[in-house]
């Protein structure tokens, strides 16, 4: 148990001391709120939608989880090429405490970046219809913090270096984002389309994210809820017997 | 029960081998290490020292043969062995963004050293290696040779019976490089404590190490004390028997290019 505090307690600190990465972290939200909120607002209004912003702050709060979680996860290769993560390796503790630590670490800076970002909302208009279902809104940003921390942490363990970093960028974290229906709604899409938001985990998220905010899911609540948790687990499985793998 | 034998010697390695795909960086060692004595790997770049080191302290699991340590097999009982030593790595692995200590914190907690013990040890090592009056600044901070001290003052912590130390001088000046060695060795004596170190510095095994290992291209090519070395020999000085077993100079000024780098990054990492 102590391991797995220290290691989140690590995780925590650092994101307390880097004050100008939080704030430069939170310049991409603004400007997906200001460009896409305000600059496709009224082409959503007229089609019927509704507000846009309202639509939208669900996805770039989970956008802003996405990119911290797959980034704290993706932390692990700079600690291995900078020879801390051997400092671990070599100590008398499991692998497994190790992970977890280092997973529920970067999942609570994920979850507190995207609270930011939920605060950030609010100033450029976005309203939560039930203030009561804030604790299930909490619950699903931890969620998705978690999966994507996972897989942040699996997809480390198969890297040595920074190298593959913009290929894992251009290839898995921007798709996630903008196949997800963070930015557009899910209903009426083309076939093709239509498969590919669902296969996205980010889409539960979001959706979900949405039930609890503005009491707009498609899936419903529990649905979403239950796929979540279910990737969840599967990813800090995998992410977790890739870490076991790993000869520093 | 040979105990006798099993105290006398901490670390026991036979026909250990080490293999990737076609390279074999250890080939066929063995060697023991008495308890309480300084030992030292002797060789150039790549003949498989930290290979070696890696495979002792559980990193790397050997392609075959038998090693022991402290009385257990790091292949098998990996945490009793991992209790039971301290390493300095080659490349530096204190973390740069904690305070120094922090970074004995950790540790501490880690090794499961309890709160009342590791305050009062995390002190003593602290000011043993000069770095007491800077334990709450960022190891950012720190020149390379104070992140040696600290990360020798880290190993130290929870008690080690042996401490492995990976080339612990690369890129350091020889006034930091004398200090660390006293403190290495004031400790080595006061604890009773197993040192275990690899360096391509010849006067540095030489001056430091009660036996020497001379290893090159994954063999052990010959083993015992300085004067040993000369008289199998027939040299007059370690570099001499060096080159005579070897047939080759260990050539400290063609470093390879992984150490330029190294020394590089620790030049530029010394001062912000």
């Amino acid at each position: 148990m102590s391991t797995i505090y220290i290691l989140w307690l690590r995780q925590v600190k650092k994101y307390f001391r880097s004050r100008s990465r939080i704030i430069g972290s939170l310049g991409q939200p603004l400007l997906f709120l200001l460009a896409f909120g305000f600059g496709l607002g009224s082409v959503f209004q007229r089609a019927g939608e509704g507000n846009y912003i309202q639509f939208l702050g669900p996805g770039i709060i989970m956008m802003s989880v996405l990119f911290t979680a797959v980034f704290s996860g993706v932390d692990l290769i700079w600690d291995r090429q900078f020879g801390f993560l051997k400092e671990t390796m070599v100590a008398p503790v499991s692998r497994l405490e190790i992970m977890l630590g280092k997973t529920l670490g970067g999942a609570t800076v994920a979850g507190l970046q995207g609270t930011i970002v939920f605060v950030l909302t609010l100033f450029v208009g976005f309203r939560p219809e039930n203030l009561l279902l804030l604790p299930v809104a909490a619950v699903f940003v931890f969620l998705i913090a978690l999966l994507f921390t996972s897989l942040g942490i699996a997809i480390a363990s198969t890297l040595h270096d920074m190298q593959g970093f913009q290929l894992i960028m251009n290839f898995l974290v921007m798709p996630i984002f903008f196949l997800s229906g963070a930015l557009f709604p899910l209903q009426g899409l083309p076939r093709f389309m239509e498969v590919i938001t669902r296969i996205d985990p980010l889409t539960y998220g979001i959706d979900g994210l949405r039930g609890a905010l503005i009491n707009g899911s498609e899936f419903g609540i529990t649905t979403d809820l239950l796929v979540i948790s279910i990737l969840t687990a599967i990813l800090l499985g995998i992410g977790s017997y890739l870490f076991e793998r790993i000869e520093a | 029960m040979n105990s006798n034998q099993d105290h006398a010697n901490i670390i026991v390695v036979s026909d250990l081998v080490k293999k990737f795909k076609d390279l074999v960086a250890v080939d066929h060692i063995s060697f023991e290490v008495k308890k309480g004595e300084i030992f030292a790997f002797l060789g150039p770049n790549g003949a498989g020292k930290s290979t070696t080191i890696e495979m002792l302290t559980t990193l790397l699991q050997p392609s075959s043969g038998n090693m022991t340590l402290n009385g257990s097999d790091p292949t098998r009982n990996k945490d009793a062995v991992r209790k039971s030593f301290g390493i300095v790595f080659q490349d530096p692995s204190v973390d740069e963004d904690m305070t120094a200590f922090e970074n004995m914190q950790f540790h501490a907690i880690l090794y499961k050293v309890p709160k009342d013990v590791s305050d009062h040890r995390i002190k003593e090592l602290l000011e043993f290696v000069e770095l007491w009056d800077r334990r709450s600044d960022l190891v950012k901070t720190f020149s390379g040779g104070m992140k040696r001290r600290l990360e020798v003052a880290r190993g130290l912590l929870h008690h080690p019976k042996i401490l492995f130390l990976d080339e612990p001088t690369l890129g350091l000046d020889p006034q930091t490089r004398n200090h660390i060695w006293s403190y290495v060795k004031d400790i080595s004596k006061k604890e009773n404590m197993t040192v275990f170190f690899t360096t391509h510095y010849m006067e540095e095994a030489e001056k430091i190490a009660e036996r020497i290992a001379i290893i090159d291209r994954g063999k052990i090519v010959a083993i015992g004390t300085v004067k040993e070395l000369k008289d199998q020999t027939k040299t007059d000085s370690l570099e001499d028997a060096f080159l005579n077993l070897t047939g080759r100079k260990i050539r400290d000024e063609e470093a390879s290019g992984m150490d330029h780098l190294r020394t590089m990054r620790r030049m530029w990492t010394r001062r912000h």
